[in-house]
C-alpha cells in the first residue's frame, strides 16, 4: 500500500473472439483524483472497468487496484472498491434497505452494523420513505441513486461508476456530479467512464479519451480542447447562397477549414481564441452584409473531439 | 426534494473487515433467494399451492379410476409419486433464480464483493433445497388427511425423507448446468416444461408402469422417477409397482437405484456445472 496509485494498469489486452475490446492500455489513477475514460459505445470503457474490478481477467497486462493484483489478489481488491455498473443492479424484489443490509453483509459487516450503514445511507441519498418498499416499485431516479449508495456501503477506497449519469436527468446528474465531488473531497479515487465531454471536463482530473480499444488521447480538458483546436465557433446564414463567403469569412478569422453544413445553413470551425473570435466574426459578417440567423461559441462535442482524433466520428466506430 | 448529502464519516476509510467465512456468505445470499420466493407469486404458488393441487386432484379426479395393480389404497400409491415429481422440478427452480439473477445483473454484482468462492451458487443450493423441504411438508400434511400414512415406522419414512432431499440436493446441479446454458427466464421455462413434463410423466408417478404399452414401459421402468418414486412408496410402507421375478432391476431394487443416480448426477453435473456456471458469468 505504499503506491501513489490507486489504480495502475499496463498494456491491457482483452478478445472476444475474433474481436479485440481492449488493445493495450496503461492507466495511472493517483489516488484520491478523478479519472474519466470518455469513449464512444463498444470504446472498450466497460471492458477496462471490468478488469479492474475483478470481474474478467485480461489476456495480457497487468494492473493494480488500491495496491493490489486484480488477477491474483482479487479479494483484496474487491474489499476496497465499490463499483456501479452501467444498469442498475439493485434486487428488484427486495426493499432498499434490505439491499443494503445485504450488500452489507456480504462486506463482511455484523448485521447490526450493516443494518445501521444501510439506515445512514438512505438517509443521505433521501431514501427514507421508500426506505422499505421494494425497489421494483422505484422511479428511475430512485434506483439510480440506490445503486450509488450500495456502491457505498462499505466506504470504499475506490470508486467504479460505469456511465453513471446515463439515463439521468439534468437534476439527477447533477445531484450526482455533487455526490461524486465530496466522495473525491474526502480521499476516495474516482474512476468513471462517460460519453460526454462535459461530464469528463467537470469531475474528472485527468481523462483519457478510448477508441477501438486504445487510448487516443490524455490529459485535462483544457489539453483535450486544444488538442481538438479548442471551442468551436459556429455560424449560422439566412441565406443558403451565402455560405461560401461566411465559409471563407470563418476561415480567414480562425485559420482553418470550416465544415459547412448545407442542411443547416451552418458554418463551423474550431478556434483557440474563445470570445475574441465572435467578436471578429460579427464585425467581418456585418460588413459584408451577410444575414446571420445565430452566432454561438461552444464546447466540441465528442463527436468532434472524435473526429479531429480519429478522423471519424463515433458512429462509424460502433459499425 | 431529493437533494444527496453525504455526511464526511459515509466516505471515512475504515479499512477492509476481515472474512466471515464460506457459511456466512451463503447463509445472507440464501436468505435472499427464500425472500424472492415469498415475494414472487408465481414461486410461491410452485411451492404451495401446486402440489396440494396435484395431490387433490389426482387423489380425487384420477383417483377413482386407476387400480393400483396388487390392491391398495391410490391416494397411498400417489404420495411418493408426487414427491419425486416435485423433487425432479426442483432443477427448475434453481435455474430460474439463476436466470433472473444474470437478467438483473445480481452475478456481477455479488462478484464485485469480497465474498467466499461458490458462495453465490452455495446460497442458490441452499434457499432452493429449503424450497423444496416446504411443498414435501405441506404436501404431507395434505396426504395425510386425505387418507395417507406412514405405514412402516418413522425410521423408514424418515430415510424416505432423507433419500428425497438428497434427490432434491441432486437436482440442484442439473438446474445449475441449465440456467448456465439458457440465458433467459422464458428459455428456462420453455426447456423445463419439454423437459421435465415428460419425464415426471412416463413414469410411475401417478398410474402404475404396468398397464403402459411395452416401449413406454421399459422406458418408464428405469426412469429415475419411477425409481425414486417407488423408493418412496416403500420407505413409507405405501403399495407401489409390483416386483416380480421378471422386473427390471431399477423396479427390483427402486432405492439403490435411485442412490445410483444422485451419486451419478452428483458425480458428472456438479463439476459440469460449476464449470459451465463460471465460464457463463466470467464475460
Amino acid at each position: 500500500m505504499s503506491t501513489n496509485y490507486a489504480v495502475e494498469a499496463q498494456g491491457l489486452v482483452k478478445r472476444y473472439g475474433p474481436t479485440t475490446a481492449l488493445a493495450g492500455i496503461d492507466l495511472e489513477v493517483p489516488t484520491g483524483t478523478v479519472i474519466a475514460v470518455l469513449g464512444p459505445n463498444g470504446a472498450g470503457k466497460t471492458t477496462a472497468v471490468r478488469i479492474l474490478t475483478t470481474l474478467t481477467d485480461a489476456d495480457e497486462g497487468q494492473a493494480t487496484v488500491a495496491g493490489f493484483d486484480v488477477r491474483s489478489q482479487g479479494n483484496e481488491v474487491r474489499r476496497r472498491i465499490g463499483l456501479a455498473a452501467q444498469d442498475v443492479t439493485v434486487d428488484p424484489l427486495l426493499t432498499g434497505r434490505e439491499n443494503l443490509v445485504m450488500l452489507g453483509e456480504l462486506h463482511q459487516m455484523r448485521r447490526s452494523d450493516a443494518a445501521a450503514r444501510a439506515a445512514q445511507l438512505l438517509g443521505e441519498f433521501s431514501l427514507n420513505e421508500a426506505a422499505d418498499r421494494r425497489t421494483s416499485g422505484y422511479s428511475g431516479g430512485m434506483r439510480r441513486r440506490l445503486d450509488l449508495a450500495a456502491t457505498l456501503v462499505a466506504r470504499p477506497e475506490v470508486l467504479f461508476l460505469d456511465e453513471p449519469t446515463t439515463g439521468l436527468d439534468p437534476r439527477g446528474r447533477s445531484e450526482l456530479w455533487t455526490v461524486i465531488d465530496t466522495l473525491v473531497g474526502r480521499g476516495t479515487t474516482v474512476v468513471l467512464t462517460t460519453q460526454y465531454l462535459e461530464e469528463a471536463e467537470r469531475l474528472a482530473d485527468d481523462i483519457v479519451v478510448i477508441d477501438r480499444g486504445r487510448i487516443i488521447a490524455r490529459g485535462d480538458a483544457r489539453k483535450l480542447k486544444r488538442e481538438v483546436g479548442g471551442d468551436q465557433v459556429q455560424v449560422v446564414v439566412v441565406e443558403r447562397g451565402h455560405l461560401p463567403d461566411a465559409s471563407r469569412i470563418v476561415a480567414e478569422i480562425t485559420g482553418v477549414e470550416p465544415n459547412v453544413d448545407v442542411t443547416a445553413r451552418s458554418v463551423t470551425a474550431s478556434t483557440s481564441q474563445g470570445v475574441e473570435t465572435l467578436v471578429l466574426a460579427a464585425k467581418a459578417f456585418t460588413d459584408a452584409q451577410i444575414a446571420v440567423d445565430d452566432m454561438s461559441l461552444r464546447q466540441p462535442t465528442l463527436d468532434e473531439v472524435f473526429l479531429t482524433l480519429t478522423g471519424s466520428t463515433t458512429e462509424d466506430e460502433e459499425a | 426534494m431529493s437533494a444527496i448529502s453525504i455526511s464526511d464519516e459515509t466516505v471515512a476509510h475504515d479499512g477492509p473487515r476481515p472474512a466471515r467465512g464460506m457459511v456466512h456468505d451463503t447463509w445472507v445470499i440464501a436468505r435472499r433467494g427464500l425472500v424472492h420466493m415469498k415475494r414472487q407469486p408465481e414461486a410461491l404458488a410452485d411451492a404451495t399451492i401446486q402440489p396440494i393441487m396435484f395431490v387433490l386432484l389426482f387423489a380425487y379426479v384420477f383417483g377413482g379410476a386407476i387400480a393400483v395393480p396388487g390392491g391398495g389404497n391410490y391416494r397411498e400409491f400417489l404420495m411418493g409419486g408426487i414427491f419425486a415429481q416435485t423433487i425432479v422440478f426442483t432443477s427448475f427452480g434453481v435455474a430460474m433464480s439463476l436466470a433472473h439473477d444474470r437478467k438483473n445483473q445480481a452475478v456481477d454484482r455479488f462478484r464485485a464483493l469480497p465474498i467466499a468462492r461458490g458462495a453465490v451458487l452455495g446460497g442458490h443450493a441452499v434457499a432452493n433445497l429449503i424450497k423444496a423441504i416446504l411443498p414435501i411438508v405441506l404436501m404431507s400434511l395434505c396426504g395425510l388427511a386425505i387418507g395417507w400414512r406412514i405405514r412402516d415406522g418413522l425410521v423408514n419414512a424418515a430415510l424416505g425423507y432423507l433419500l428425497l432431499i438428497a434427490f432434491a440436493f441432486a437436482m440442484i446441479w442439473v438446474g445449475v448446468l441449465l440456467g448456465s446454458l439458457v440465458s433467459t427466464p422464458e428459455g428456462v421455462q420453455g426447456i423445463a416444461f419439454a423437459v421435465l413434463f415428460p419425464i415426471t410423466f412416463m413414469a410411475s408417478t401417478f398410474v402404475p408402469t404396468e398397464t403402459m404399452p411395452s416401449f413406454l414401459r421399459t422406458i418408464a421402468e428405469w426412469n429415475p422417477t419411477t425409481g425414486l418414486s417407488n423408493a418412496a412408496r416403500i420407505q413409507f410402507g405405501n403399495p407401489t409397482t409390483a416386483i416380480t421375478p421378471d422386473s427390471p432391476w431399477s423396479i427390483a431394487h427402486p432405492t439403490a437405484y435411485s442412490i445410483l443416480w444422485i451419486i451419478g448426477i452428483v458425480a458428472v453435473c456438479a463439476p459440469l456445472a460449476v464449470r459451465t456456471y463460471q465460464r457463463s458469468i466470467a464475460k
